[in-house]
């Protein structure tokens, strides 16, 4: 299986048409019933809006400059019969809510729950990247990390030991180089793995060996189980309130942390609206 | 001695960071702790900011803030 994947991105290498693998259909921006709900989520200027454009086929935006992905871009493709709806996160360098921006991307993979989580990480700059690859790992368990610009990392004679690097991490790890549709099939397959379960994801997680932070989080959580019906993450809301993180804090005090659970149904302009009138 | 003093493409250990709250947490979230080698690259044509390299990557900090990172060279 996985061979036959390998095989068929590279006699599609070259192919520029409309599809980057043979069971690749691009849907542009038509995401009505689909199967699975896919964000990309990675550090500004990665290429996370260029993996979009060559899974969607949508060209409506590209650009290099900070910022430019805000609040909505949401596209679909189909991959071996089943429909991904595909959602561009803003780029961030952290989860902790230090702008807008974090905070879309932070509740979008928190409280939208997507499927999966696509990580893009610079290859050419892993060492700094990874500080939110552990971050998006703290609150989600699937996810798979994209090491575009894997061609400028060659350039550059870096090489990434990927399997050492998916075992660390849990997850599965794809270099690619999203420009020239290198990558992209096997980027696919891991998605559809973790998608269906065929890859069981054990994410990385911080251990904290603090008896005392570890009990005080311990019952945070469960007064948070206990107010907040399905919290998402208790833990991890339990650990932003010991940190002081104010807009979570608010969002508990004012009981808003469910409402955030939008599910699959994130409505980015109107939370982009909520951010921006406080 | 500061951030701000280290003389341009002079190279530095970063040994504590001084601010506080979102400031000190952005420093972080770029990867600046104690510890990070960190070089001053250039300035910008106004000298304020200037361009350091950090874990390979290229940033722009302001003189208030490179001035309270806490360097040793």
């Amino acid at each position: 299986m996985q061979a036959a994947e390998t095989m068929t991105a590279k006699e599609c290498g070259g192919c520029t048409t409309g599809c980057n693998s043979a069971h690749l259909t691009k849907l542009g921006i038509n995401a009505d019933k689909f199967d699975f709900v896919i964000a990309l989520a990675g550090n500004p200027n990665t290429g996370k809006s260029t993996i979009f454009n060559q899974l969607t086929g949508l060209r409506q935006h590209v650009g290099n400059w900070a910022g430019k992905t805000v609040a909505r871009a949401e596209g679909a493709f189909d991959f071996n019969d089943k429909k991904y709806k595909l959602v561009d996160l803003p780029g961030t360098y952290s989860l902790l809510s230090t702008s807008v921006d974090e905070e879309i991307a932070r509740d979008f993979v928190l409280f939208a729950k997507p499927d999966v989580t696509i990580i893009v990480a610079d290859a050419t700059r892993l060492e700094r990247n990874l500080h939110l690859v552990l971050q998006i790992l703290e609150i989600t368990d699937h996810a798979v990390l994209a090491l575009n610009l894997i061609d400028e990392a060659r350039r550059n004679n870096l090489t990434i030991d990927e399997r050492a690097l998916s075992r660390a991490l849990g997850i599965p790890v794809v270099p690619l180089a999203a420009r020239r549709n290198e990558g992209i099939a096997e980027l696919l397959t891991a998605v559809e793995s973790v998608a269906n379960g065929g890859f069981p994801t054990r994410p990385r997680r911080i251990k904290y060996t603090d008896a005392a932070l570890e009990s005080a989080v311990d019952n945070l959580s469960r007064q948070l189980n206990e107010t907040f019906e399905d919290v998402p993450n208790a833990r991890w809301v339990a650990l932003r309130l010991i940190e002081g993180d104010e807009s979570i804090i608010k969002a508990v005090r004012e009981k808003t942390l469910g409402t955030l659970r939008i599910s699959k149904q994130f409505d980015f302009p109107q939370r982009l609206a909520q951010l921006e009138a406080r | 001695m500061t951030l701000d003093q280290l003389k341009i493409g002079r190279a530095a250990t970063v040994t504590k960071i001084f601010s506080t709250n979102a400031e000190r947490r952005r420093l972080l979230d770029l990867g600046i702790l104690p510890g990070t080698r960190i070089e001053n690259v250039m300035p910008s044509p106004l000298g304020d900011p200037v361009a350091y390299r950090i874990r390979s990557a290229v940033v722009a900090l302001r003189r208030e803030q490179a001035r309270l990172i806490e360097i040793e060279e």
